[in-house]
């Protein structure tokens, strides 16, 4: 049965009509103790990361690690995360400042990029190891366009902002591909050093009408 | 007829409530590269929207290293020549880990006071499988009083086998209303692609 108001038909066979918004939460992972990765995979625990929509966005809140020297990464599969080893090319840059005062500037960050590198995405950390201090964390987002195509690679961009071991703020740019032509279906996310002591992931996807 | 739950009015007058939540990221229009010179958004830009939202997804260009760029217009106007001051830069690494930096975007690649079309991607890659994705913001375009800013971030498979990452700020320095974008190649066609605009509430 149809709604319909004013002859506008609000919602019909099972879906609206109207615009509910174009962005849509599919998933969000709380970590509350330790956890070694956190993983959004094609079709288990209510996660769409398919031809759904064109473009996904991952949202990382308050991300707080359990050892001082480490950072937060990521990883792609096409086999629905059976293997996180997609190869990538990448590019890895950093801003930063002290609460001190006296220490800032901007540099690409060659230990974070990857050269058709198959192991995981540096998103913090590297230069920037992040803090374990019970007030410390990261938080930032990571877009993931078109994972579905067959046809082209898989572009991937995101920024953080992070308080690190030495009382640093530091806001890390990172954006690359994936290249493969196959689909990409899960994203893995772990600490470089230790675990995920606490935070939150989200995963959304962009409507695509 | 309204749909009112529990007291509470869901729907009226042939639309949702206003205190129903609907998200604040609203589709506004889908454009699909075939060949296209040209792609024109000239309808739904005005002031419903303080903020616009452009996003390409496996844009790919028809000529090996072309510039994938944009311009805007007023009116009903069709000259896209407004004139734009940039500021750019980008992040590049090598698949064959040849070259990695940040550099300063300078020349043609920026604008000051000019009126040509702004790159937001430069030298892309024609292979297959190369393309280029990423965002343009759009700030206040229908503001009598500033000028327009905006803001693009891009990711790139570039024509000599890397990815970068270009930043791209600037202003449309016009205080009249901006109601049309324009995106195209600056050299062929762009092949494929999808652009879609947003407005955010």
């Amino acid at each position: 049965m149809a709604i319909i108001s004013n002859a506008v038909t609000i919602a019909d066979a099972g879906a609206f009509s109207a615009s509910l918004g174009s962005q849509v939460l599919i998933k969000t992972i709380t970590v509350s103790s330790a956890a070694g990765t956190v993983s959004f995979v094609n079709g288990a625990s209510s996660v769409v990361l398919n031809n759904t929509y064109p473009l996904y966005l991952f949202k990382f809140i308050n991300i707080h690690p359990s050892a001082d020297d480490g950072g937060l990464a990521v990883n792609f599969s096409v086999d629905t995360g059976s293997n996180y080893n997609v190869a990538k090319t990448s590019t890895n840059f950093e801003s930063y400042h002290n609460e001190a005062g006296d220490d800032v500037a901007t540099n690409y960050s060659p230990s974070g990029d990857l050269a058709q590198g198959t192991g995981v995405q540096h998103l913090t950390g590297i230069s920037s190891k992040m803090g374990y201090d019970n007030d410390q964390s990261a938080s930032g987002e990571l877009f993931l366009f078109n994972p579905s195509s067959t046809t082209f690679v898989k572009h991937f961009i995101s920024e953080f902002t992070q308080s690190d071991y030495r009382n640093y703020t530091w806001r890390r740019n990172v954006s690359g591909y994936c290249n493969t032509t196959s689909a990409v279906d899960a994203a893995q996310f772990s600490m470089t050093s230790g675990n995920i002591d606490s935070g939150i992931f989200k995963l959304y996807g962009i409507k695509d009408s | 007829m309204g749909v009112i739950s529990n007291g509470t009015t869901l729907l009226d007058a042939g639309a949702l409530d206003s205190g129903v939540a609907t998200g604040a990221m609203v589709l506004l229009s889908t454009a699909t590269a075939s060949s296209s010179a040209t792609i024109d958004f000239t309808s739904g830009i005005d002031s419903t929207y303080k903020e616009y939202i452009f996003k390409f997804i496996s844009i790919h260009n028809a000529t090996d290293a072309a510039d994938f760029q944009f311009q805007v217009d007023t009116g009903s106007n069709t000259s896209y020549n407004q004139t734009i001051t940039s500021s750019g830069f980008a992040a590049y690494n090598q698949e064959d880990d040849s070259a990695r930096s940040v550099a300063t975007h300078s020349g043609s690649a920026v604008l000051h006071q000019e009126t040509g079309f702004q790159d937001l991607g430069r030298s892309l890659g024609n292979d297959n499988d190369q393309s280029l994705s990423g965002q343009l913001h759009l700030y206040e375009p229908s503001s009598a009083t500033f000028v327009k800013h905006f803001i693009g971030v891009i990711n790139e498979y570039a024509n000599n086998d890397g990815t970068n990452q270009r930043f791209v700020a600037g202003y449309v320095n016009t205080t009249t209303a901006i109601t049309r974008i324009r995106f195209k190649m600056d050299s062929g066609n762009i092949d494929s692609g999808t652009i879609k605009m947003y407005g955010i509430k």
